[in-house]
């Protein structure tokens, strides 16, 4: 009999994506808030859902162990619903300025949600492939959705292609794994066999390589980054945001479901092959960086310098082929991953908000003088370069002290000081930034009247990063336990 | 002993807090009222201190006032504030530059009045936090969050080339900074911990200790600064404005010296006497080569840096000639340096304001027209070079004292200091304070105002008591520098 108890988060957003479809069909343009309502309702159910399986704790397997429900799934998807929910509030105004404000953007939104969902459930090749394939289109369509819009149309040429291309690598390694393995496609299955009998024939490592390749493509990290930068920018900026916050969060749980819970007997395979990946994205992210006048560009650029702190965090877990420090690693990479999120919320959120009309504030010198225009909107975007360049008090710190202890413990102390050497270089571009806002005079005084979603979206983004880097205990705490039950239940 | 108020909890966050006040609700139509409140934020966080000196125990050996709770039990991380005799003078020191820095400020800065303020108090119950945090990481975040509000103050209400001198103040000591990170994080895992004073009975062999050793030196010699890494101090001071340039060179520069005393040398003592000659050296070529380049130069501010930066020689000297003598009279120099390099950036200020020139050139018989302000010029450029009976005299005499103790020839060219620090002192008041009035707008001048009489009265008081009367500030370092040394003088091996 089919088990559905670990889909029901995912079955209920499914039928209110089904209701707000039908719903939207009979709502005229002005009456469109009703569709921003039922999908906040919508994600909001999801969050409360996940953290009620996250309070139980328990974990389901469902349709023959294809599709889990663990505590790291459910704290993934209650991180998703929320920043979901967040996205929504600070893209409002964004889209009803450039005739976005549709039905589709936000069937596509939750559509691209419940892809996130059923990726961060995977269990099995099959379905990560399904997860990831139902995002990812829905993120093609919605990059294209102006599509009177030539950069944005030409960003979604490039997602779709590439995205297209990396999807084919990652299925090929699947299939090498498949073979390899002699027909196995769950992962608990998996790290099964390769426990009792280490498996590193050509075949496997080819297709590790494969998955590998796929893996990196979809979270950005160089040398599979191309894509990141141009879409970043062509993207409006309300899909830039739906891009570039909660898919990472997916990203992160397919490679723990491969990688770890698939593969970590061949982790000394795979964390060399990470650590060289963690390392250039961290230098080329952030060297790149620099040169960028378009702000999109620079945190397009500075994504990919984080994801190598992320790919670091998960290549710290097993040292010499001993387990023992698995969990602090791994809870420390997602860590790092959640509280990255939140604070790209914020910067783009930033965008969203200096955008308006037809303009869109993405340049570097629209900063100028921020903080003679709002002092609080400054305020909160210094709290947020900071968060991103990891200077204490803030988030970003933790973050990046989290996952360093974790390279430093696993003996790898030089590739520690290359993190924080490529740090410095990037505090540069984000110091250059808090330089803009409050050294300069503005260019513009037009004075920002945000709606209130907005505005209490984006203050919510920046008090979260400055509370989460003064009281970081209790995310911590959760992350470690999350790991914990997720990796020995 | 026991207390029963978190008085350094008190000290550390009632700036932050007023600061946070200011912020909130202060805007630039009623600046009086901003800066009237953050002139009783910043005499209530004075007055907090207080406590701290009449209940310290000074013949008590260890931490006293000690706070402990767990702040992040993933990492092993306490909120953890204690001090001892070393720290208790720049808890008090911070304190009172504040006051100061307050009431300079108070009608020479008239754009952002509330930012300025609040950036000041935050500032300083950051630094405070510095000198009581007795957990690694609290002293990291601390040390760390003091750049934010001085890269804003630099850049804000600098002068001309402030950008400049913004970044490359902050991008200096993050470089430093983020290789100590790494040291703490390794400690971190040799430890499981990050209790400074359980670092300091951490088993490190002797590779370990020189590594950790350098990647230590990399936060505080850029701090100090030492040379060569001192080029960041004369751009900050030059661009900032008065107040920046008087917290940076009061307060700032002793985080670093700090530090030295806190994690290096007990941490690391045989890296420490191992390279002793390494840090002697390099303190040698501040004291002699800086004080040379200090002599020629024709900016006022750029004058009092460099003489910064080789009177902070000094306080290395001190540290790493490892007796008694040389590192109680480098903390003294420290306390003393704070006092009178604040006191004559705040001269250079008054001078500021009135003409908006620092070139030497430009002034000329200052005397002639403000009589007060020239007796507390002398005053401050006499202690500045060490004349007896004032505070410079004090710990400058002590290091060279210890340095004839170590190697007489240290001592000797510690001692030529006395020689520079009066050639550079004298020669800048010759020509700023004597001779005939050349510039129209140096007859102009007004006289100090009651305001800025009071400022630098309270600076040229506490000189003068220093200088007279040091028993009480060595008296209560006697101890914990004692301690100190016996730890350092302890193999790791």
């Amino acid at each position: 009999m089919l088990n559905l108890i670990p889909a029901y988060p995912e079955i209920f957003l499914t039928l209110m994506i089904l209701v707000i479809m039908v719903v939207d069909l009979y709502l005229k343009d002005a009456q469109r808030i009703w569709t921003h309502a039922l999908s906040i309702f919508a994600l909001l159910g999801v969050a409360l859902l996940s953290t009620a399986y996250l309070v139980e704790g328990a974990t389901y397997y469902g349709f023959n162990g294809m599709f889990v429900s663990d505590a790291l799934s459910n704290l993934l998807k209650l991180c998703c619903a929320l920043t979901l929910v967040l996205v929504l509030m600070l893209s409002r105004q964004y889209i009803q300025e450039r005739a976005m404000y549709k039905g589709e953007f936000y069937t596509l939104s939750l559509f691209s949600m419940l892809g996130q969902m059923v990726m961060i459930s995977a269990n099995n090749f099959i379905t990560v492939y399904l997860g990831l394939e139902l995002m990812s289109l829905s993120l093609y369509a919605l990059v294209a959705l102006r599509r009177d819009h030539v950069t944005a149309s030409e960003a979604a040429m490039k997602y779709f292609v590439l995205g297209a291309l990396a999807s084919g690598f990652m299925l090929y390694g699947f299939s090498m794994v498949y073979g390899a393995t002699g027909g196995l496609l769950n992962f608990p299955e998996m790290a099964y066999l390769l426990n009792s009998q280490p498996a590193n024939d050509a075949l496997m490592v080819l297709g590790l390589v494969f998955i590998i390749a796929g893996l990196a493509f979809k979270l950005g990290a160089v040398p599979f980054h191309m894509w990141v930068p141009d879409v970043y920018q062509g993207a409006p900026t309300a899909v830039t945001l739906l891009i570039g916050a909660a898919p990472k969060l997916a990203a992160f749980a397919i490679v723990f479901r491969i990688l770890i819970e698939g593969m970590v007997y061949m982790a000394l395979v795979w964390q060399d092959m990470l650590i060289v990946l963690a390392v250039l994205s961290l230098v080329l992210g952030n060297l790149i960086a620099i040169a960028q006048k378009n702000l999109k560009r620079m945190l397009a650029y500075s994504t990919i310098s984080h994801m190598g702190f992320v790919l670091l965090g998960l290549a710290a877990g097993v040292v010499n082929g001993n387990l023992l420090s698995e969990t602090d690693a791994y809870s420390a990479a997602l860590f790092y991953v959640i509280t990255y999120v939140l604070t790209t919320l914020g910067t783009f959120g930033m965008i969203l908000l200096l955008a308006r009309g037809d303009f869109e504030a993405e340049e570097l010198s629209d900063l100028k003088g921020l903080h003679k225009r709002s002092p609080w909107y400054a305020f909160l975007m210094l709290v947020l370069m900071f968060s991103l360049a990891g200077v204490p008090p803030t988030v970003g710190f933790q973050a990046k002290l989290a996952v360093l202890q974790e390279v430093v413990n696993a003996g790898h102390v030089w590739i520690a000081v290359i993190a924080v050497m490529a740090s410095l270089i990037g505090a540069f571009y984000y110091l250059r930034v808090v330089k803009l806002m409050y050294f300069d005079e503005p260019t513009d005084t037009q004075v920002l009247t945000p709606r209130r979603d907005l505005h209490l979206a984006l203050s919510v983004c920046g008090m979260a990063t400055l509370l989460l880097g003064l009281l970081p205990g209790p995310l911590l705490t959760l992350c470690l336990h999350v790991i914990d039950i997720t990796l020995h239940s | 002993m026991t207390t029963t108020l978190p008085y350094l909890s008190l000290a550390t966050w009632t700036p932050i807090l007023f600061g946070l006040l200011i912020l909130a609700c202060g805007n630039d139509r009623n600046p009086n009222i901003v800066r009237g409140i953050a002139l009783v934020g910043a005499l209530i966080s004075l007055a907090l201190t207080v406590p701290l000196y009449t209940g310290f125990d000074a013949a008590a050996h260890g931490m006293q006032f000690v706070e402990k709770i767990s702040w992040i039990e993933r990492f092993n991380v306490h909120y953890h504030l204690g001090v001892d005799g070393i720290s208790l003078w720049f808890v008090l020191l911070t304190a009172f530059i504040t006051v100061i820095v307050i009431i300079s400020a108070w009608e020479v800065i008239e754009q952002h009045v509330a930012q300025y303020m609040a950036a000041f108090l935050i500032l300083s119950g950051l630094m405070i936090g510095v000198f009581c945090a007795l957990d690694g990481l609290l002293f990291y975040i601390f040390f760390e969050a003091t750049l934010i509000p001085m890269y804003i103050i630099i850049g804000v209400w600098g002068g001309p080339n402030r950008v400049y001198a913004a970044f490359k103040f902050f991008l200096y000591t993050l470089l430093g900074s983020l290789l100590t990170l790494v040291a703490f994080i390794y400690l971190y895992s040799k430890s499981g911990g990050f209790d400074i004073e359980g670092w300091h009975n951490v088993a490190l062999t002797r590779q370990e200790q020189i590594l950790i050793f350098l990647a230590f030196l990399m936060a505080f010699a850029v701090k100090v600064p030492m040379w060569p890494v001192h080029t960041w101090l004369p751009d900050a001071h030059v661009e900032a404005p008065t107040g920046g340039s008087v917290v940076l060179a009061a307060i700032m520069l002793k985080l670093g010296a700090y530090g030295f005393l806190r994690f290096s040398l007990p941490i690391t003592p045989d890296a420490s006497h191992e390279l002793a000659g390494l840090m002697i050296m390099l303190s040698l070529i501040a004291v002699v080569y800086i004080g040379l380049v200090a002599l020629v130069q024709a900016d006022m501010k750029k004058l009092v840096a460099y003489s910064s930066i080789a009177h902070m020689g000094f306080v290395t000297l001190g540290f790493f000639i490892f007796n008694l003598m040389g590192v109680e009279g480098a903390i003294v120099q420290m306390i003393s340096h704070g006092f009178i390099s604040g006191a004559m950036f705040l001269c250079i200020g008054v001078l500021y304001d009135r003409v908006h020139s620092r070139q030497i050139a430009d002034y000329g018989g200052v005397v002639n027209v403000m009589p007060k302000f020239a007796v507390l010029f002398v005053f401050f450029a006499m202690a500045n070079c060490g004349l007896p009976a004032t505070s410079g005299f004090v710990g400058e005499f002590m290091v060279i004292l210890g340095g004839v103790e170590y190697n007489f020839w240290i001592g000797l060219l510690a001692a030529t200091t006395l020689i520079f620090g009066a050639a550079y002192s004298l020669w800048m008041v010759k020509r700023v304070i004597f001779g005939a009035v050349k510039h129209a707008h140096v007859a102009a001048l007004s006289d100090l105002s009651l305001r800025e009489t009071l400022m630098l009265g309270l600076l040229a008081v506490a000189v003068l008591a220093m200088g007279l009367y040091p028993l009480p500030f060595t008296e209560i370092m006697h101890v914990s520098v004692g301690d100190l040394l016996k730890h350092v003088a302890t193999s790791k091996l």
